[in-house]
């Protein structure tokens, strides 16, 4: 009868959950991966770590001591003009804001189009990117800027002629250093075809240029660039954010008419994950210090810049201006405009769950990074005859246009409201910081002090 | 062609002598009259080693440029017959799409980088990186070349009458090499192949070209072993 004694039940072991910061989750998959692979990461897109950036800055608009301009009433420009120093054909854009050099290869032909329509549309101009120039592209687009890159995949003095601008890439904010990268799942006939490569196998770049190296050998291929074009349209000259300040001098030095500098918040299509995150400095130290270099040379206004890496808001533009560019980039973003990391693409008039494709490349929408794959759900990154069905040129094209025109108001918001009739008097004094960091890299003062870390002020 | 003893001139011959005139106004001719102009043939005089000697030519047109040049001559060249009565500097030819570039003397580095086509001959030796990245074109080299030559080419065939320096073909593509002299090493993924007949017919057919009066039974192939095409192939293995 004697019941057995209920003892209470043993309270469940408590779970520690005290997390390592040198080996955090991302850390601990990282080793994981690595064991299971011995192989390094490649992926797609940029930098995913906190990076000081134009989100730290903010603007000091018009108020007593200077005046605002009316929001909707009083003119403000945003007409820009790149390559004015040799070229007897500048580009002219309505808008300061660009489309980043993107390969056919790395995107579909279809994405290229839209981003030439929405381009033409716009007034700005798109670029070519590591796999030439395609038809659908050039005809689309009303300036196109035909990039050389190292690998000269596709290059070609046809399309030398036809270009507006011919950008000779010398390195890229995601890979300062590193060539070019395309998995073979992505190397469909036509592409292969383009880039004189067997199909379907893995591609990697170059990462110099083969017929020269070093700054006064530069200076003579610009040259000869110049020459095939009898001096007619601009040369750009690229480079990745690392020695931003002398490679910047070295640009101007070689002759070129426009630079443009790429920092590490850059993207790509595919890349090792220890290049994206672990070289290159961010866009904001770069900007600065290519502003500092131009200044110092006196080629400010002579010599354009244009910044890119990162660029993804109206208020990111706005800063960069007043920084001292003359124009951005836009990469990323707008891939993410065309769908990216959405959970749905947009076909036949109606929307489709993407999120079972995400799933199979083991992502999901919102940390999807997986161009490298060629398995693009919404069908932007991808040579796939039917997912690249999933981004309808048209479509695309009113998307892109619809953002960047969203990015042009905001601009043009800003700098009325600190008193600016044109984009481009934006300038350093209209900036404050909100982190030390920030202060330092782009030289302005700590909101609320007169303090430069490493200028000026307390 | 090859002699200066050439006094018949017509309106079918014209004469640029950059001593007097500018690399310029020669390119400029080049792309903008030419094709209009009815001329066949052009004399360069005083080259004096300038850069971008006729680049970017987009015409039938036989040039014959008297001394040496610099960097980048014929340098994306369509159509155009091109001879060097001298050394040339880095990228000769480089990226050429069709026609012809004869080099009488040495070539410097990367000579016929990135060419999808046309060929390049050089009587003398062509130094580092000749045929980097080719893309279609032929390459006969008489004497030597330097190390690392046709690194990554992709397509096209290079023709070493010589002896070719270290890491030969390195990350070849498509493109294949015939060597008649000594490999001081061939680079990764190179390899040594046996010839076969069609390859001693391409190479009885590229020496005739250019002219050298080689056996062909004399060259070795090089090509690629193609284990780096995917080399990313482990990526999918688990341990
Ligand atoms: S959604 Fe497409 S474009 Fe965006 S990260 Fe994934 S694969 Fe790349």
């Amino acid at each position: 009868m004697n019941k057995p004694v209920e003892h209470p039940a043993q309270a469940p072991k408590r779970i520690q959950r005290e997390e390592s910061a040198g080996f955090d989750r991302t850390v601990i998959d990282y080793i994981h991966n690595a064991a299971a692979h011995g192989l390094y990461e490649i992926r797609g897109l940029g930098a995913k770590r906190k990076l000081p950036h134009f989100d730290d800055l903010v603007f000091l608009a018009g108020s007593v001591s200077r005046y605002p301009l009316e929001g909707y009433r009083e003119k403000c420009h945003t007409k820009t003009v790149l390559g004015t120093r040799y070229a007897k054909k500048p580009v002219e854009l309505d808008i300061p804001i660009t489309f980043a050099g993107m390969s056919f290869g790395s995107l579909s032909a279809r994405v290229k189009e839209a981003l030439g329509r929405a381009a033409t549309e716009l007034g700005t101009s798109t670029t070519t990117g590591d796999g030439g120039m395609t038809q659908e592209e050039r005809q689309s687009s009303k300036t196109l800027v035909y990039q050389c890159l190292p690998s000269r995949y596709g290059f070609n003095p046809d399309d030398v002629r036809r270009a507006d601008a011919i950008e000779v890439v010398i390195g890229q904010g995601a890979k300062p250093g590193g060539g070019g990268m395309l998995l073979g799942q992505k190397v469909n006939p036509r592409v292969a075809k383009m880039r004189t490569l067997p199909e379907g196998i893995d591609q990697r770049s170059a990462c110099r240029h083969p017929d020269w190296t070093g700054p006064d050998d530069l200076v003579i291929k610009i040259n000869e660039l110049r020459e095939i074009t009898d001096w007619q349209v601009p040369i750009y000259v690229k480079i990745g954010a690392t020695r931003v300040y002398n490679d910047v001098k070295l640009a101007v030095h070689a002759g070129a008419d426009v630079v443009v500098v790429d920092g590490m918040q850059g993207g790509t299509a595919a890349t090792q994950s220890v290049f994206i995150e672990h070289v290159g400095i961010p866009t904001l130290a770069a900007l600065r210090q290519a502003v500092e270099a131009l200044e110092e040379l006196d080629m400010r206004g002579k010599v354009q810049l244009v910044i890119s890496g990162g660029i993804r808001t109206g208020a990111d533009v706005a800063k960069a201006l007043a920084l001292g560019a003359d124009a951005v980039s836009v990469g990323q973003g707008t891939l993410i405009a065309l769908g990216c990391n959405h959970e749905a693409y947009f076909q036949n008039g109606a929307n489709h769950s993407a999120e079972e494709d995400y799933a199979k490349l083991g992502t999901a929408p919102g940390y999807c990074h997986h161009c490298h794959t060629g398995r693009c759900p919404v069908g932007i990154t991808t040579q796939d005859a039917i997912l690249e069905q999933r981004l309808d040129p048209a479509v695309g094209a009113k998307r892109l246009k619809n953002y960047f025109k969203t990015m042009n108001m905001e601009l043009t918001t800003v700098a009325r409201a600190c008193g600016k009739s044109n984009v481009h008097h934006l300038e350093r004094e209209d900036l404050v910081a909100l982190t030390i960091e920030a202060a330092a890299m782009a030289r302005v003062p700590l909101a609320g002090t007169s303090w430069i870390p490493g200028v000026t002020g307390t | 062609m090859d002699s200066l003893t050439v006094e018949k001139r017509t309106t079918m011959d014209k004469t640029f002598d950059l001593a007097k005139s500018s690399v310029r106004e020669l390119n400029q001719f080049l792309h903008q009259d030419l094709a209009t102009s009815g001329v066949k043939h052009i004399d360069v005089l005083n080259p004096n080693g300038s850069h971008s000697i006729a680049v970017g030519v987009n015409h039938p047109v036989a040039i014959d440029i008297r001394g040496q040049g610099g960097y980048y001559v014929g340098g994306m060249n369509k159509f155009a017959d091109i001879t060097v009565h001298g050394n040339v500097g880095w990228g000769v030819a480089e990226n050429m799409m069709s026609g012809s570039v004869r080099v009488k003397g040495f070539a410097s580095e990367s000579a016929g980088a990135t060419g999808h086509g046309g060929t390049l001959i050089i009587e003398g030796d062509a130094s580092l990186r000749c045929g980097i990245s080719m893309k279609g074109i032929d390459i006969v080299v008489g004497g030597r070349v330097g190390n690392y030559s046709a690194f990554m080419a992709q397509a096209g065939r290079l023709v070493i009458c010589g002896d070719a320096g270290d890491a030969l073909g390195d990350s070849l593509y498509e493109a294949v090499i015939y060597v008649r002299g000594k490999i001081k090493s061939l680079g990764a993924d190179a390899q040594q192949e046996p010839m076969t007949a069609a390859d001693h017919a391409a190479v009885a057919e590229l020496l005739k070209r250019a002219g050298f009066p080689y056996d062909p039974t004399e060259f070795k192939r090089v090509a690629s072993a193609r284990s780096l095409y995917h080399w990313n192939a482990d990526a999918n293995q688990e341990y």
